[in-house]
């Protein structure tokens, strides 16, 4: 079977004004369904620049993508659109929820961009919310939640459409470090339960050691790539499962 | 469907986030829809009035007044000639199949005296036919008959305006009148008429039989005892008054033993040619006000570009989210034109209620006729709609062609 991610030669430059950045300089990298590949590397290495390629938000000026087997570099805005919809989902540093509408609203969101109709969003919605440990949460306000459970409802968000993918550019950097482990004990979960594959990007070793492989970026190019024999885990990741159980 | 129902619902949210820049915006909207809404109901409202003062000189009437006379090389003006005859009224009804009828008149300007009282009126010597024509109604009293035309009696019917300024409130049926010392028992008063389109009181009239008139008022031409000031015609409907006038015109022609080459010794007018003119005048008058009013609409458009404009930037990190959650450009150019779209509406529905409040208040004060048609109403809303969408679109399509990153990027 073809790699989730199949990422040959990756090239992106930009023109920063008269200046010309090569911000990735061909990147070549294979990702197998169901890893957990937390990505490395000081800012201005390229890794951001590769998550939003390997996120669809952006097209390379040269290389190869395949996602699930099919080419993504030659597709147009609406058809990016769309597998952003139904394989990514992102997760932000800031969370980006929308502050005027509820929890349960805002994890709906990407169902109103779906082409076909999705009768029973409520009850999707609140079970996402409850498998994040967030049951009962579904009318506060983003304002009105604290930040790891505003991330936990970010990670609701992105899950709704059931994704083959999850993006994460730095989940924890705005958070504490309990509330840091809290979020990497739900990626754990969902990676080994649910089978999720997932790329971070982040900058700290201890968040890094909860994933299973772990890619060192600089200057746009791979310097480093290596399994991760025992990730980090916690036995907060059995209770934040049991709570959300029990809530069940 | 699905799709504009949550557009809908994203963009009254967002509207209602911003209530008063909301309630600003859609002003420049009220103030334009409310100014068409009332420029056109004072333009229709003063159509109507001529309308109305078209209807009460009465429907389909022809009028054959004399040609121009010329004495020992003097021309005198049109209707001075003593050429049509109370014959020849009487044989434009027997001849002429599209005319309906036809009453000769005779007019005169008198003293009327009644008591210590006297007023100067007109007075129309008339057959019972007239007040058919004319659409002439008593509202009090009786209508004198054709046995008064034919006996010359002395019987009058006044006008409102007469009995107003000659009987201080008392009845005036069966009091004794005098005009140029002769007696005249008023038989009835006229219903009242108002003014006529050149401003004329249409009540300002005492009506006597044609026959008394000339004995006794006004006297009887020289050359021609027959003769009568006015012929009136009422042709047998609308679409008839052409062939009316043309079958008049042949026999009055023939009557009047008139030579090929000889030019008409009578003219013949139609009133409702002269009220179309007046009418076109009025018409185009509300055109004018009206796409005066409209440049406020555009100046409210412009306004809602602007805001939208404010909009897009101050979400473009939102914008950037929905694009990465999947959001087409489709779906983002919806939700900002809907918003758009709903910002102009309102605001049209309010100017509707602003527009017509004006027209009330405009015809309360001014005292001009004013009327607010359904067709302004429709119109007044699928402009504001057409503002809306004319100018969300630059606003709308900048927000859906957003580069995905940069928005998210944004603050």
């Amino acid at each position: 079977m073809s790699p989730l991610i199949d990422v040959r030669d990756l090239k992106k430059t930009y023109l920063l004004g008269d200046i010309v950045v090569n911000a990735l300089q061909g990147v070549t990298l294979a990702i197998e369904r169901g890893t957990f590949v937390a990505i490395m590397g000081e800012s201005g290495s390229g890794k951001s620049t590769l998550l939003n390629l390997l996120g669809c938000l952006d097209r390379p000026t040269s290389g190869r993508y395949l996602l699930d087997g099919i080419p993504v570099e030659t597709m147009d805005r609406d058809q990016l659109a769309e597998i952003r919809n139904q394989k990514i989902g992102f997760i932000f540093q800031n969370f980006n929820l929308l502050p005027r509408m509820d929890a349960l609203e805002n994890v709906e969101l990407p169902l109103l961009y779906k082409d076909s109709e999705t009768p029973d969003g409520n009850e999707l919605g609140q079970r996402a919310l409850a498998d994040v440990g967030l049951a009962g949460r579904e009318l506060n306000f983003p304002a009105q939640l604290s930040g790891g459970q505003q991330q936990r409802v970010a990670i609701a968000r992105a899950l709704i459409n059931k994704p083959a993918i999850l993006l994460a550019d730095e989940p924890t950097g705005a958070l504490d470090s309990h509330n840091g482990a809290e979020i990497m004990n739900i990626f754990q979960r969902l990676n080994r339960t649910q089978g999720i594959t997932i790329v971070m990007v982040t900058h700290s070793d201890e968040i890094a050691a909860y994933a299973g492989r772990i890619v060192g970026f600089r200057d746009g190019l791979i310097v480093s790539d290596k399994k991760v024999t025992k990730p980090t885990a916690s036995v907060e990741v059995v209770v934040a499962h049991t709570a959300a159980a029990v809530l069940q | 469907m699905k799709h504009l129902i949550s557009s809908m619902r994203i963009a009254f949210r967002a509207l209602k986030m911003n209530k008063l820049r909301s309630a600003l915006t859609m002003l420049g909207i009220v103030i334009g829809v409310a100014s068409v809404i009332a420029t056109v109901a004072i333009g229709s409202g003063a159509t109507q009035r001529i309308q109305q003062q078209i209807a009460s000189i009465g429907s389909n009437i022809i009028i054959v007044i004399p040609g121009s006379m010329s004495s020992s090389g003097v021309r005198l003006g049109t209707g001075n000639a003593v050429t049509l005859s109370e014959a020849d009224a009487k044989e434009l009804v027997a001849q002429c199949p599209d005319v309906e009828l036809a009453a000769p008149v005779v007019r005169g300007g008198v003293q009327a005296v009644y008591g210590n009282n006297n007023w100067a009126t007109n007075v129309y010597g008339i057959t019972p036919d007239y007040l058919t024509i004319r659409d002439l109604s008593v509202a009090d009293g009786a209508e004198f008959t054709q046995q008064d035309v034919d006996g010359a009696n002395k019987v009058a019917m006044l006008g409102q305006t007469p009995v107003d300024n000659l009987f201080d409130g008392a009845d005036p049926i069966g009091q004794i009148l005098r005009i140029k010392n002769v007696p005249f028992t008023v038989v009835g008063v006229l219903t009242r008429k108002g003014q006529s389109t050149q401003g004329q009181d249409q009540d300002d009239v005492i009506l006597l039989p044609i026959s008394t008139a000339k004995r006794k008022v006004i006297g009887v031409k020289q050359a021609n005892a027959d003769a009568v000031d006015t012929i009136m015609m009422q042709a047998k409907s609308g679409a008839q008054i052409p062939a009316a006038q043309e079958e008049a015109g042949a026999l009055l022609r023939q009557r009047h033993h008139l030579q090929a080459d000889e030019a008409d010794d009578f003219s013949i007018r139609n009133l409702e040619e002269l009220f179309a003119a007046q009418e076109a005048s009025s018409s185009i008058m509300a055109v004018m006000l009206a796409a005066v009013a409209s440049v406020s609409l555009v100046v409210g458009g412009i306004g809602i570009m602007n805001i939208m404009l404010i909009s897009v930037r101050e979400r473009t990190r939102e914008i950037g989210l929905r694009q990465a959650l999947g959001a087409k450009t489709r779906d983002i150019l919806t939700q900002f034109l809907v918003e758009a779209v709903t910002l102009s509406i309102a605001g049209g529905f309010i100017g509707i209620v602003f527009g017509i409040g004006a027209s009330l208040l405009i015809s309360q004060i001014a005292g001009w006729a004013t009327a607010v048609g359904p067709g302004a109403v429709l119109l007044a809303v699928l402009f504001s709609a057409l503002v809306g969408i004319g100018f969300g679109y630059y606003p709308a399509r900048k927000a859906a062609y957003l580069d995905p990153i940069e928005a998210l990027r944004s603050e």
